[in-house]
């Protein structure tokens, strides 16, 4: 394989204390990957065996009946090696996101979604009012919703009571690749909840997620920070690595901030003292 | 160009008004789309049909709306 020496975990991985789990299930990555916006599905495929992600997502559209030979995503991925996730992306009320969601369902693969209501078509923030709504409606039919939300601490309360098996604040903007803008937002949703916290969207470079895992959450999901890159696959590289950096420093503890230098050689045996 | 038979009725399929013979099952539209059952989830008249093993058996009825759709690329 022409990436193999991308995706061959390092020799001094260390094993994380805790296994990433949602709703029961625990996942080989904390990293989920999208797949949309990639320049070619082959380009995709080798994008998502770099990331090592077990999580990737997908979107439900209609079959394109005077198509030439386009094809829907299943054709490339294979469903035995991934778990899919399935997205209500473009949906602008909990109506709409409900319709996809049974949808999805009946596709067969498993009763996971990832929720996404939208409340503004030009920033793609979510309507909360409508992502609450869905979210309780879907529990209710035995969905497992992860709730793509903003990064309000209240309303990731919110989305936890109502039964959400993880939520989902975004760093920045959806395909804004602007990194995370409020960490003390995002830390204070992991402190607060007991249910997975996954950053979604707004992961532009491989220092974005680093930093975003070192705020202590379970997981990040990205799409355009890998497909948009000029080499999507080296980039599904660097982020893999960039996940497990930002975990492995979160799980270290980093040294405290000073606001002044304290040397780090010894100050005695210094010539002429 | 294919002419529809004059024993045709309308159905609206993705949004897309089209006529099918009569007597057509669900599997013989689908058959003449090229489509695998497998690989689609279909909404009727705002029903999704949850059991693929219907498909030969359902004939299809006038003015009936379908929705067809599969996954894609997403984030």
């Amino acid at each position: 394989m022409a990436h193999a020496d991308l995706i061959s975990p390092s020799a001094h991985t260390l094993s994380d204390p805790l296994p990433f789990t949602i709703a029961g299930r625990e996942f080989r990555s904390r990293l989920m990957v999208g797949t949309g916006k990639y320049p070619s599905n082959s380009v995709m495929i080798d994008a998502i065996e770099a990331s090592g992600a077990e999580v990737v997502t997908v979107a439900v559209r209609r079959v394109d009946l005077d198509r030439s030979k386009e094809e829907g995503i299943l054709h490339h991925l294979d469903s035995d090696h991934y778990f899919l996730l399935a997205n209500t992306a473009g949906c602008y009320n909990a109506g709409d996101a409900i319709r996809y969601a049974r949808l999805a369902r009946a596709a067969g693969f498993n009763e996971w979604v990832k929720l996404e209501v939208i409340g503004d078509q030009q920033t793609l923030l979510p309507d909360t009012d409508g992502l609450l709504q869905a979210t309780k409606t879907l529990v209710d039919e035995g969905f497992k919703v992860l709730a793509y939300t903003n990064d309000d601490l209240i309303t990731a309360l919110k989305l936890e009571d109502a039964g959400a098996v993880a939520v989902m604040p975004l760093a920045s903007p959806i395909g804004s690749g602007l990194g995370m803008l409020n960490p003390y937002a995002i830390r204070t949703i992991k402190q607060r909840l007991s249910v997975p916290v996954i950053v979604d969207a707004g992961v532009g470079t491989a220092s974005d997620a680093c930093i975003v895992m070192e705020q202590g959450v379970d997981g990040i999901l990205m799409n355009t920070g890998i497909a948009a890159a000029q080499d999507p696959v080296r980039m599904a590289a660097a982020m893999r690595a960039a996940v497990e950096s930002g975990r492995n420093a979160y799980l270290a503890g980093r040294m405290p901030r000073r606001e002044v230098a304290v040397p780090s050689s010894p100050t005695a045996g210094m010539l002429g003292s | 160009m294919t002419v529809a038979p004059l024993d045709a009725f309308p159905i609206t399929v993705n949004g897309n008004e089209r006529r099918i013979p009569t007597g057509w099952t669900l599997s013989d539209l689908l058959a003449s789309l090229d489509l695998d059952a497998r690989a689609i989830v279909i909404e009727r008249n705002g029903t999704i049909l949850r059991d693929r093993s219907t498909f030969a058996s359902l004939a299809l009825e006038s003015d009936d709306a379908l929705e067809i759709v599969h996954f894609v690329g997403g984030g």
